[in-house]
């Protein structure tokens, strides 16, 4: 075996004018945060739309939500991102998709951040829709007959126990955003996993980059699984046991 | 003057390579009875594939010289040829741990890539340009500031246009191409405003297209650089091998044959010519081979 | 949209990256629950550090990324003396990633199964191995088969990502068809469509089958 390990490396000069390869890293790392994190807030805000409206007496928008995450979890993650990638813009008129492909600004990381958010709003959907029927039909039925509306119910009854109780499931969706952002590296996005590979084709310390990289995500899975727990503790719901599945 | 000292001893000592002990991927593919060829999928008109597993090209045939001399100087009976692709990502680590033996694509020797990996003497000469759309009024480098510019990851054009962008004192938008295929396409829709690599796979690219009419090869030359076969490093036998064979090809009369071949008509698999006539400095290059990297 | 012509006259290369993407599937499932069994019984085996060894096994690979996972083996497996291409050694690469999500699969499952039945098997005399095979697997396997089902078909969507090594599974062979004719619009479209033509009905089929084992359990 002939591996070279030559730590040092990180502090040598790349030759793409980006600095040393530490700073390669740090900037794919630093993409990599702002991707999941945009994404993620797409994800928890259309999933959770999508996911009441799952739940909801009216058949045609239950329907849709349906469809929704239907079509979304049956579809890989590489082909969503080409799809808006590569064929979104064509669909657009002319004008916007011109704007879209040009001129907006870092067309990788919103395309990426975009896509991200979509696929993994359908698997958000798929935990409040869980969170929502795994509370007792009696709450739902009481607040309705106490003569809330429907819109009341959920606002005051019903989402504020559901989001407690899909805590845990979302904190594993919340780490799959991150890893899932590596396949963002297909569309140009410079995160992390991509600068692992320009380091690796530049430098050809292949241990040192693999590892280097391999202990950023390990931190970052770390750092979320801490957070979450955290969350998960402050918002536990009193008199249920661990508030969840 | 290395490479004038490498080629004295590659022509002085070839003649009894097959005396001596084997060493390095010559003694590998004797042992293994075959040798692994790199190519590469898309890389028109050098290693490209064409239909479902042939793999064709510049320099794919002029690989497949090397093969038959490889053959015969290890005098072997039957040597079981093996394609793997590669990317340019891979193309390297794959040489050095040994998967690959030989890499035929479209690969720049770069002093750089010299620390890691060797090259067989140059075999193409090309000039880092940029495809722009015909209609686009792109004339120059300078006329890209604040436009996105495509690049393929891995591939040392992408620096140039940094380092001309530095001095030209134009801001632009790095976008990257997982392979030529994806960074043409950002071209063709209008999502790169200019597409930065070598002239001959922008042409090839270019004639592949839907409408070769709309694009064109504009601005001034970024860079020149010579591509070469990629061998192991710090394994003379083999290097021997190959520069002699790659040599004696150059001089003889087909290398004009070839050349034609692949630039001056129409190639696999549609068809397409890619009209580049042969540049002075890729003239040059055959008439006095040399391992120099940029 | 589709180029349903061009599709047809390209019919061999699609079908052949179709069937790479499902035999990569059934190898990395059929492995993956192999060695996902055992890493299972060594996290919850009595000796600490097969336990531990196992735990640090499942939390690596569950960490990281599966593009970084397929880096990792796409650069290190030639290193390690194995001559083979990449589109063999993702084998390899899915594998063992995946063994580490079925054994948290299997885990749970063998952990659903109530403490008094292990109770009861030791003590009709049961040793631990006719336990598991007789009382505990069976028990736990028709707990997770749906969700074992489930991984299997997110696992034949992540084979999509060999393409960015340049391997031509079915999206690769998709991207080679769409750059040669200059159609990556109508191709991608056509992948698209065609990856949740073969997904969607499984999901369906699945989900029918978590009721009705659900109803049973």
């Amino acid at each position: 075996m002939d591996l070279n390990l030559d730590w040092g490396v990180l502090l040598q000069e790349s030759p793409t004018g980006d600095g040393p390869y530490w700073q390669l890293l740090w900037t794919g790392a630093k993409w990599t945060v702002a991707t999941a994190l945009t994404g993620w807030a797409l994800a928890l805000l259309v999933g959770s739309i999508v996911g009441v409206m799952r739940t909801l007496p009216y058949k045609p928008l239950a329907w849709l939500g349906d469809a929704y995450v239907e079509v979304v979890r049956n579809i890989p993650l590489l082909v969503q991102l080409f799809f808006w990638f590569f064929v979104w813009p064509e669909l657009l008129p002319r004008e916007i998709g011109l704007w879209y492909k040009q001129d907006m600004p870092y067309p990788e990381f919103i395309t990426a951040a975009l896509a991200l958010g979509w696929f993994t709003a359908a698997r958000v959907a798929e935990q409040v829709k869980s969170g929502i029927l795994s509370l007792p039909r009696g709450q739902k039925n009481a607040a309705l007959a106490l003569g809330f509306t429907l819109p009341q119910t959920y606002r005051l009854v019903v989402l504020p126990q559901a989001f407690r109780i899909v805590i845990p499931p979302l904190t594993s969706e919340f780490m799959n955003i991150f890893k899932n952002s590596a396949a963002a590296l297909a569309i140009g996005l410079t995160e992390l996993t991509f600068q692992m590979k320009q380091m690796v084709e530049y430098s050809n310390e292949v241990i040192v980059s693999i590892a280097a990289v391999t202990t950023i995500y390990m931190v970052m899975a770390f750092a979320v699984n801490r957070g979450m727990a955290w969350l998960e503790r402050k918002s536990r719901i009193p008199g249920m046991i661990g508030g969840g599945r | 003057m290395k490479t004038c000292l490498t080629l004295a001893l590659a022509l002085a000592a070839f003649g009894t390579a097959h005396a001596e002990e084997l060493t390095g991927t010559l003694k590998k593919i004797k042992d293994s009875g075959r040798i692994v060829v790199g190519v590469r999928d898309a890389s028109q008109p050098f290693s490209f594939l064409v239909g479902n597993k042939q793999y064709t090209g510049y320099s794919v045939e002029l690989c497949n010289k090397i093969v038959d001399q490889v053959q015969k100087e290890l005098k072997l009976k039957t040597l079981d040829v093996v394609y793997q692709p590669v990317t340019s990502q891979t193309r390297i680590p794959l040489m050095q741990n040994g998967t690959i033996d030989l890499e035929c694509g479209s690969t720049t020797n770069s002093m750089e890539r010299q620390k890691q990996v060797a090259f067989g003497v140059n075999m193409f000469w090309v000039n880092v340009r940029m495809a722009v759309k015909a209609n686009s009024g792109i004339k120059s480098v300078a006329d890209l500031n604040g436009k996105p510019v495509v690049t393929t990851t891995g591939t040392t054009s992408d620096r140039y246009i940094k380092l001309h962008e530095k001095g030209k004192s134009i801001d632009v938008k790095n976008l990257y191409g997982k392979d030529h295929d994806d960074s043409f396409l950002m071209l063709e829709t209008d999502r790169a405003a200019a597409f930065v690599m070598d002239d001959t796979l922008l042409a090839a690219k270019i004639a592949a297209s839907k409408n070769p009419k709309d694009f064109t090869i504009a601005g001034e030359v970024l860079s020149g650089e010579p591509y070469g076969i990629m061998l192991r490093r710090d394994d003379p036998q083999f290097k021997k091998l190959v520069d002699a064979t790659l040599t004696a090809a150059y001089k003889s009369p087909e290398m004009e044959k070839l050349y034609n071949k692949w630039f001056m008509s129409p190639i696999p698999p549609k068809g397409i010519n890619l009209n580049m006539p042969m540049s002075d400095k890729m003239r040059e290059l055959l008439k006095n081979p040399s391992d120099k990297g940029i | 949209m589709i180029d349903l012509q061009l599709v047809l006259d390209n019919r061999e290369l699609l079908t052949e990256g179709m069937l790479y993407s499902l035999q990569l599937t059934a190898f990395a499932t059929l492995g993956g629950i192999v060695l996902g069994c055992l890493l299972a019984l060594a996290r919850l085996s009595a000796f600490k550090p097969l336990s531990l060894l196992s735990a640090a096994y499942v939390n690596l690979f569950r960490s990281v990324p599966l593009v970084l996972v397929i880096f990792w083996f796409y650069f290190l497996i030639p290193y390690f003396g194995f001559q083979i291409g990449p589109d063999k050694s993702v084998f390899i690469t899915f594998t063992l990633f995946e063994a580490a999500y079925f054994s948290e699969i299997i885990r749970a499952g063998i952990q659903s199964i109530s403490r008094g039945q292990l109770a009861a098997a030791y003590a009709l005399g049961l040793t631990y191995p006719q336990t598991m095979r007789y009382v505990i697997l069976p028990q736990a396997l028709r707990n997770m088969l749906p969700v074992m089902l489930t991984q299997t078909v997110v696992l034949f969507q992540d084979t999509s990502l060999v393409t960015i090594i340049g391997i031509k599974d079915f999206m690769g062979s998709t991207s080679v068809v769409a750059s040669n004719n200059g159609a990556m619009t109508e191709m991608y479209t056509f992948a698209a469509i065609a990856y949740f033509c073969v997904c969607f009905p499984i999901s369906m089929l699945l989900k029918r089958l978590h009721k009705r084992i659900a109803v049973i359990r």
